[in-house]
């Protein structure tokens, strides 16, 4: 399915800021795996979903999606491969545009783009369908801005904009760290259900601990731009939040001190 | 008075053929997000090749054709230094302005250039604002264009195409995700801004029997200040994008209205480019000023 091959990313490559993000990380996911990525901050859990998704291009190494070399593709071609939701909520979604709007052009990913009317009539009715089962209240509001919407609903939303065409691989960037408790339970309640339901290939980014192991079939830890620690199935399972403290002191020889993972414990 | 009425009917001929114009500012700056300055000289260039293709021989409508393309072209090299050369949009807008005064100046051979509205088969003129039929009335003439344009642009606006155009100036995080080609839409929002610009210098330079160098200075802060009367007017009952449109044009009209007015009670003319960019400052801190010291709960902001 996703196949990165040594891949590396330096920022500010000469410079006193130089960061090495990503260090010859190599990582192969399998059709409909479910993958939580976990790290501190700076572990470049970020920027390995960015090199995905082309944000900027990677230095060296090679990404294959089902085979199809995608490294020099540009970030709107990749883009029909991919569904993406990110940290933050406004960055998911047109503000100033309608609901319907903001679902239409997601409909349309990875289709180029004519002078054919920009939303047609029987859409309107597969959005509401889909817009009901957020259990939102957004299914009457299809014109609505999207700027009107909270936090939440922009991220059910974008969420729905990123499964409505089926993409080859999801791409969730700590989409719920935003949100308040309760919502944020909702939304990851509402991303394990379209995974499973459409059999999505996923790698979600979390702060929580107890979700990266409670979700998906596979938890990978990351250190200083590489993986350190790759994990599924049973022994996935069977894990709990201090063997992953354990884990990360192990593997990386640190304390894992980060408040963030602490709270999240 | 009777002067002030006299007037009047010009200042709305030309608050419509700047409403044109002012319709290709709100592309750029409402919609693409993006202050382009390439307007200066792009107005320019509409009237430069208009006329001179005129006094070649050539009849109204492939001069004005020729201007619009002349336009286009000017935003694509706008768009291109943006996107592909990675300028900022200001500074590339900047740099083709500059550019164009040349390209405006060799265009016409000298820095102005008259035509003769009784030796020439002109769309629009001084001239005719009064006593001429219904169908060769300048103001007639160009509020139909208007109609036509907005027609146009609501439509084009409403397409797969102008909606992922919209979603490019909005959020273009968001547009590369889903799969647009920001750069190419930006570029292309550049082309079509900077095409009715031209078609607005080919009309104004009809109008008033020249086309000039200098025609387009200053024009960016004309056009914002329709784009900002016309949402500050009609802003809370049109929220129609048609309508939006027709406010900008409307917008237009107030201000050449306006300034009639000011010219009439007979303030030094020399002042008027002072008092329009305060008077566009002072509109454009609105949003900033309501955001500072209207809204509750940020006092102390």
């Amino acid at each position: 399915m996703l196949e990165l091959r040594k891949i590396c990313k330096t920022f500010n490559a000469g410079t006193v800021n130089e960061k090495r993000a990503l260090q010859n990380l190599s990582l192969t996911l399998n059709d409909e795996d479910f993958v939580t990525v976990i790290g501190g901050n700076g572990a470049g859990k970020s920027t390995l979903l960015n090199a995905i998704a082309g944000v900027w291009p990677i230095d060296e190494g090679t990404i294959r999606i089902d085979g199809q070399d995608i490294t020099n593709l540009p970030e709107y071609r990749r883009a029909a491969f991919l569904g993406r939701v990110f940290q933050d909520p406004m960055t998911g979604t047109a503000a100033t545009m309608g609901i319907e709007e903001n679902l239409a052009l997601a409909l349309r990913r990875g289709h180029v783009r004519s002078l054919v009317p920009g939303i047609r009539n029987h859409e309107r009715k597969l959005y509401q369908d889909m817009l009901k089962r957020l259990g939102l209240g957004l299914e009457n509001r299809l014109t609505s801005k999207v700027g009107l919407l909270s936090g939440g609903q922009r991220q059910a939303l974008t969420l729905l904009m990123s499964t409505l065409q089926k993409p080859k691989l999801l791409l969730l960037d700590e989409h719920t760290a935003a949100l308040d408790p309760k919502t944020a339970r909702k939304v990851l309640d509402l991303t394990q259900e379209m995974v499973e339901e459409q059999k999505l290939t996923t790698l979600m980014i979390t702060h929580n601990m107890k979700d990266a192991i409670q979700m998906g079939n596979r938890l990978i830890m990351m250190h200083e731009g590489n993986i350190i620690y790759d994990v599924s199935g049973e022994e996935k399972k069977n894990l709990t939040v201090d063997d992953l403290l354990r884990k990360f002191e192990e593997a990386s020889g640190e304390e894992f001190a980060n408040d963030r993972m602490m709270l999240a414990k | 008075m009777t002067s002030l009425l006299n007037a009047l009917p010009g200042a709305v001929a030309q608050g419509l053929i700047w409403g044109i114009m002012a319709i290709g500012v709100y592309i750029t700056y409402r919609i693409l997000d993006i202050a382009d300055l390439t307007v200066d000289g792009s107005m320019g260039t509409g009237g430069a090749v208009c006329i001179m293709l005129m006094l070649s021989g050539q009849n109204v409508w492939v001069a004005m054709g020729g201007a619009l393309v002349a336009g286009m072209a000017a935003g694509f090299v706008t768009g291109f230094f943006n996107t592909f050369m990675g300028i900022p949009a200001i500074l590339a807008g900047i740099l083709t302005q500059i550019g164009l005064y040349s390209v405006n100046l060799k265009t016409m051979g000298k820095a102005n250039q008259a035509i003769n509205v009784d030796k020439y088969d002109l769309l629009v003129s001084l001239r005719f604002i009064k006593g001429v039929a219904l169908y060769k009335n300048t103001i007639f003439v160009v509020a139909v264009a208007i109609i036509l344009l907005i027609v146009i642009l609501y439509w084009f606006f409403g397409t797969e195409l102008g909606c992922s155009l919209r979603a490019t100036g909005c959020n273009d995080h968001m547009a590369r995700a889903q799969g647009i080609n920001t750069d190419f839409n930006r570029v292309l929002g550049l082309m079509l801004s900077n095409g009715l610009v031209a078609l607005a210098g080919a009309l104004l330079s009809q109008y008033q029997g020249f086309a000039d160098v200098n025609m387009g200075r200053g024009a960016i802060v004309i056009g914002l200040a329709a784009v900002i009367i016309g949402e500050a007017v009609f802003g809370k009952i049109f929220h129609n994008f048609g309508l939006c449109l027709l406010a900008v044009a409307l917008g237009s009209i107030i201000y050449y209205l306006v300034l009639q007015l000011i010219i009439w009670m007979g303030i030094d003319t020399d002042l008027l480019k002072l008092l329009q960019a305060l008077v566009v400052a002072i509109f454009l801190a609105v949003p900033t000023w309501k955001n500072r010291y209207l809204t509750k709960g940020r006092k102390g902001d």
